[in-house]
């Protein structure tokens, strides 16, 4: 029995990984919610507004690269997405201006929206392609490891070796303090407040004298800053491909229905859960159970409850139950 | 006249729902619309909102005519509006409601969330809690409060007792009372018809889309005919 | 004049397809044509699902995927070795789930007011999972490791690859009726979502079970339901045939050397084009088949009380419809046809490559074929088929003349030219994404749109 050891080796495997995967799809996930309580339809376009995003992201990295200025032990790309988010803010509202504005106004039916996002996500996944191609890109620098899992191991004496890296460490920083920015904003300030009426009750937020434009607007901003800051996330733990980018939508998308579509607290609870379940799901047990269990006992198969080519499973499986337990997601209530 | 809609005509796609109605209402005055079942109140009122496009008539706020304005345009104006249904927004607070009802106001509004509280003291322990959870009748309450946040010299509510027990009618009615105090023009739909017209200084009953009948609540009140034909004898 | 658009427009579609024949080749010519064949038969698949019945389903793909995964089931021989050395675990497991499946069922038939039935049939799924790894792992792995480089799969029955054409679509319609039991009930966006994710799945299961599909490391060497090149050249009809044809040609030639190098060019040549030819003569006589039985459909009782459906489900309800039962039916129906599809596509192909079901490809584009062509009318999917088909091969040229028009400033050697140059294949997506925007803000019911029958 060997607690400690059985731990960090969870904690290796299982608990960071899930933190950073989980706040990346959080923060696809809210954004995804944002549009569908504003906007009221799924946006099929996302996953390639977050490739575009960070595409906009890594050209400025190198910009910066070439020009020799760096972060020291952070990566350049936090640089850029300054630059990535006002990219990604305008081609966002240039799309609402010259597509969802006159479907909006023609008050078109939800599956007419969807269609329209193909066709947005077909030019996306253009754009990124012929700018940037389709290759995966690495485009973090700056210090790996906060602590490598050889360095853990010396210091602490034990077998197993808990291995952070900068990217998870950064990822989770900025997913804190953007979705406390962002919830400060919704619950405590008047057009936060606003944009949540407008969610809520669309006539009676007419009646009230909220502006529908604006909030469409600063709905779009919200979306493209967490849509860029997301992806850049994204690019910099694992690495950027665009085809990756549109897959991600679907693990999002699961993340928003299982937190009832609408509400961004869900979102991120549901981005956490897909994420955890993924991975703790995919994992193999056998050393784990090898620290925990008399060695008569010690398992000599796997105990991987499902092979990780079937990641989509299981945000399929949970988006399953979840849609047939309770149609409205897990968390009743506060829908933006 | 404070407030007058004179000779509205309009209707959805050609079809005239209100033929040639006028109503009016001054400041501290409370003015029922009433009528059977599709004869046109509700479209009344929201052709006096903007929300109906007329054909012909006019409308007049303060000597203002307001017939061409559009719906946000009015409620700048000084009309405000409490719907029938989905009147609050539930996933807000009561308070959040009342600082939405407020958002064109510049000025302080923590002084005018007081004044609805002093006004509807039962909301006011619910304060922090999301308005979807309260009781139909403290729902009707968080709706007329969030109309009255724009400070509104005409107040035009769509049946404000409807689907509510008769003690919770009573209540509401009570409240409307106490709004025409504060001098406000006070112009409502109701299907209650009796019990509107003992708080109304005024009525009109529609019939298919036409004014049949107007006068002082009394005078509605005891007039045989109208009694037998609208007020259930 | 009655159906003057669609004779105009399919003329329009036969004239730009001979262009190219006698532009570029007709090889070329007949490849583009057998693919619109076949997207053809993708995109009246949708539009029955859609077009007929407003069901959008977003999963294509995982059908297509299906009816390829059918084609190596059906026409690849077996692997004896491992049949015998693995096949009775996977026979195991294969009763292994049939059981399970039929106990959910019954589960949900008898039990439909028990309070913890989901909750039951939850439990029941989650421990079959890991007993179907028990069961099935020792087998997989056998069969996986015999001639891992050129086997390592199950293969199939060795029957003609036309069967595995109606087993693609019988296999679609079966799990179609599982997806349509579990999402049919959901709203539109949910229901476009869940079957985007169950295509993902659907499609890596066939990626990566190798003893089933031999996964990412493909099927090749399919059978075919026409004549194989080399035979033709061998065969002395096949040369005959090709030398009547270019008598005039041939005639010219004096020398008998050159005259036979010539001839035997021609038909290297023309056995392609032939075989092409009879491909397109089997597409062509499906799609009329499916065209035939589609427009009698859509004008029966049934068609209009599916139109009905569509347009008023509450109404249709109270008339009483069986709604739900009916939505089943078409999405089978739908899903057999795409599923029929795909084993045609991959039948044409020769092989099988599972890495190669991308949703862009496989899922959106037979949507902006649906959608271009004209919702809900069935020569509007075809003729969607046909434009969309030709613009996505035919993209590149147009994209590489436009970029030269643009750049005609810069050198040759200009990087931004060249940037350009290389990434012409992904202009497609741009055009497609355009002309989608387009149709749906210019055109929103399409370029043929539904007719209003009058019974």
């Amino acid at each position: 029995m060997d607690f400690l050891n059985a731990f960090i080796l969870i904690s290796n495997f299982i608990i960071v990984p899930a933190i950073t995967y989980g706040s990346q799809l959080a923060l696809g996930a809210i954004g995804v919610t944002l549009i569908y309580g504003v906007l009221r339809f799924a946006n099929f376009a996302y996953g390639d507004l977050m490739a575009f995003g960070t595409m906009i992201v890594i050209l400025f990295t190198w910009y910066l690269q070439s020009k020799g200025i760096t972060l020291g032990f952070l990566p350049t790309a936090i640089l850029a997405i300054p630059i990535g988010i006002i990219f990604t803010v305008a081609i966002s509202l240039f799309f609402d201006k010259t597509v969802f504005e006159y479907y909006r106004e023609k008050k078109s039916n939800p599956v007419t929206f969807i269609v329209v996002s193909l066709g947005i996500m077909f030019v996306l996944n253009a754009v990124v392609r012929i700018i940037i191609g389709p290759n995966d890109i690495n485009f973090m620098d700056g210090h790996k490891f906060v602590i490598k899992a050889s360095e853990f191991k010396k210091l602490t004496g034990l077998d197993e070796g808990l291995a952070i890296k900068s990217t998870q460490v950064i990822t989770l920083i900025t997913t804190i303090i953007s979705c406390s920015l962002l919830f400060y904003f919704l619950n405590k300030t008047k057009t936060g407040k606003s944009m949540r009426a407008y969610s809520n009750n669309e006539d009676l937020a007419l009646l009230s004298g909220i502006n529908p434009k604006k909030i469409i607007i600063i709905t779009w901003v919200i979306v493209s800053i967490l849509a860029t800051i997301a992806g850049t996330l994204y690019g910099l733990d694992k690495s950027f491909k665009p085809f990756t980018y549109f897959n991600n939508l679907l693990p999002i998308f699961a993340a928003t229905i299982v937190g009832g579509i609408g509400n961004p607290l869900g979102a991120f609870y549901g981005g956490f859960l897909i994420a955890f379940s993924e991975i703790a799901l995919t994992y193999a047990y056998k050393k784990f159970l090898g620290y925990l269990l008399p060695e008569s006992l010690e398992p000599n198969t796997l105990i991987q409850f499902i092979s990780t080519d079937y990641k989509f499973a299981i945000s399929f499986a949970i988006l399953v139950i979840v849609l047939i337990f309770r149609p409205n997601g897990i968390f009743k209530g506060k829908v933006i | 006249m404070y407030f007058s809609a004179t000779n509205l005509t309009g209707g959805y796609g050609g079809v005239n729902i209100i033929e040639e109605c006028s109503f009016n209402v001054n400041r501290g005055e409370i003015v029922s619309i009433l009528g059977p079942n599709g004869a046109g109140k509700s479209t009344a009122m929201k052709a006096m909102l903007g929300i109906l496009d007329l054909k012909s008539g006019k409308i007049v706020l303060e000597g203002q005519d307001i017939t061409k304005l559009k719906t946000q345009d009015r409620i700048k104006l000084g009309i405000s509006f409490v719907p029938q249904i989905k009147n609050i927004f539930t996933e807000l607070t009561v308070e959040e409601n009342l600082e939405m009802g407020a958002f064109l106001n510049e000025n302080d509004i923590q002084i005018q969330i007081e004044k609805m509280f002093d006004l509807f003291p039962i909301i006011k322990e619910k304060r922090k809690q999301a308005a979807g959870e309260l009781s139909g009748g403290q729902r009707q309450q968080v709706a007329i409060a969030r109309a009255l946040m724009t400070n509104p010299k005409v107040l035009m509510l769509d049946e404000p007792t409807a689907g509510v027990s008769p003690v919770i009618m009573d209540e509401i009615f009570q409240h409307i009372l106490n709004i025409k105090k504060q001098n406000i023009a006070i112009l409502m739909v109701e299907q209650n018809a009796r019990q509107a017209l003992e708080i109304s200084d005024r009525g009109y009953i529609l019939v298919t889309g036409k004014n049949a009948y107007e006068g002082n609540g009394d005078y509605l009140l005891n007039d045989e005919e109208i009694r037998k034909s609208f007020l259930g004898g | 004049m009655k159906d003057i658009d669609i004779k105009i427009s399919f003329a329009v579609m036969g004239m730009m397809i001979i262009l190219v024949g006698v532009f570029q080749s007709w090889g070329v010519a007949l490849s583009i044509l057998n693919l619109c064949l076949i997207s053809a038969v993708m995109s009246m698949g949708v539009n029955i699902q859609w077009g007929f019945a407003g069901l959008i389903n977003f999963g294509v793909m995982g059908f297509l995927a299906i009816g390829g995964l059918a084609t190596v089931l059906i026409s690849v021989p077996p692997v004896i070795e491992a049949w015998s050395a693995g096949g009775l675990g996977i026979l195991f497991s294969g009763v292994f789930i049939i059981l399970t499946v039929l106990i959910v069922f019954v589960i949900n038939k008898k039990f439909y007011n028990f309070k913890y039935k989901n909750y039951l049939v939850f439990i029941i799924i989650i421990l079959s999972i890991p007993l179907l790894k028990i069961f099935s792992g020792p087998s997989i792995s056998k069969i996986e490791s015999i001639n891992a480089a050129t086997s390592g799969f199950l293969g199939g029955m060795n029957l003609p690859i036309i069967f595995s054409w109606f087993f693609g679509g019988a296999l679609s319609a079966g799990v179609a009726y599982i997806i349509g039991k579990i999402c049919l009930g959901l709203r539109s966006d949910y229901l476009a979502i869940s079957t985007l994710l169950i295509s993902g799945i659907i499609v890596s299961i066939v990626k990566h079970e190798e003893w089933l599909s031999r996964g990412v490391k493909n099927v090749i060497g399919l059978k075919r339901p026409a004549p194989y090149e080399v035979d033709l050249q061998n065969s002395d009809w096949f040369n005959n045939l090709i030398e009547f044809l270019n008598t005039s040609k041939l005639s010219k030639i004096l020398n008998n050397i050159e005259r036979q190098d010539l001839l035997s060019q021609l038909v290297i040549s023309s056995s392609g084009v032939f075989v092409k030819l009879c491909f397109a003569l089997i597409f062509l006589f499906v799609v009329c088949f499916l065209l035939y039985f589609s427009e009698k459909a859509l004008r029966s009782p049934w068609g209009r009380m599916m139109r009905a459906i569509r347009d008023n489900e509450d109404a249709a309800k109270a008339m009483g419809k069986n709604v739900v039962k009916q939505h089943l039916f078409i999405f089978m129906l739908g899903s057999a046809i795409i599923g029929f599809a795909g084993a045609m596509l991959v039948t044409y192909d020769g092989l099988f490559t599972p890495s190669s079901y991308q949703p862009l490809r496989y899922t959106f584009l037979i949507w902006v074929m649906v959608l271009l062509g004209g919702t809900g009318n069935n020569y509007g999917a075809i003729l969607g088929a046909f434009v969309v088909w030709f613009i996505w091969i035919q993209s590149a040229p147009f994209a590489l003349f436009i970029i030269n028009l643009f750049t005609s400033q810069l050198a040759d050697t200009n990087a931004i030219k060249l940037h350009l140059i290389n990434s012409i294949p992904y202009f497609r997506y741009f055009m497609m994404g355009l002309g989608l925007l387009l149709v749906m803000r210019y055109r929103p019911k399409g370029l043929l749109p539904e007719k209003i029958l009058k019974n």
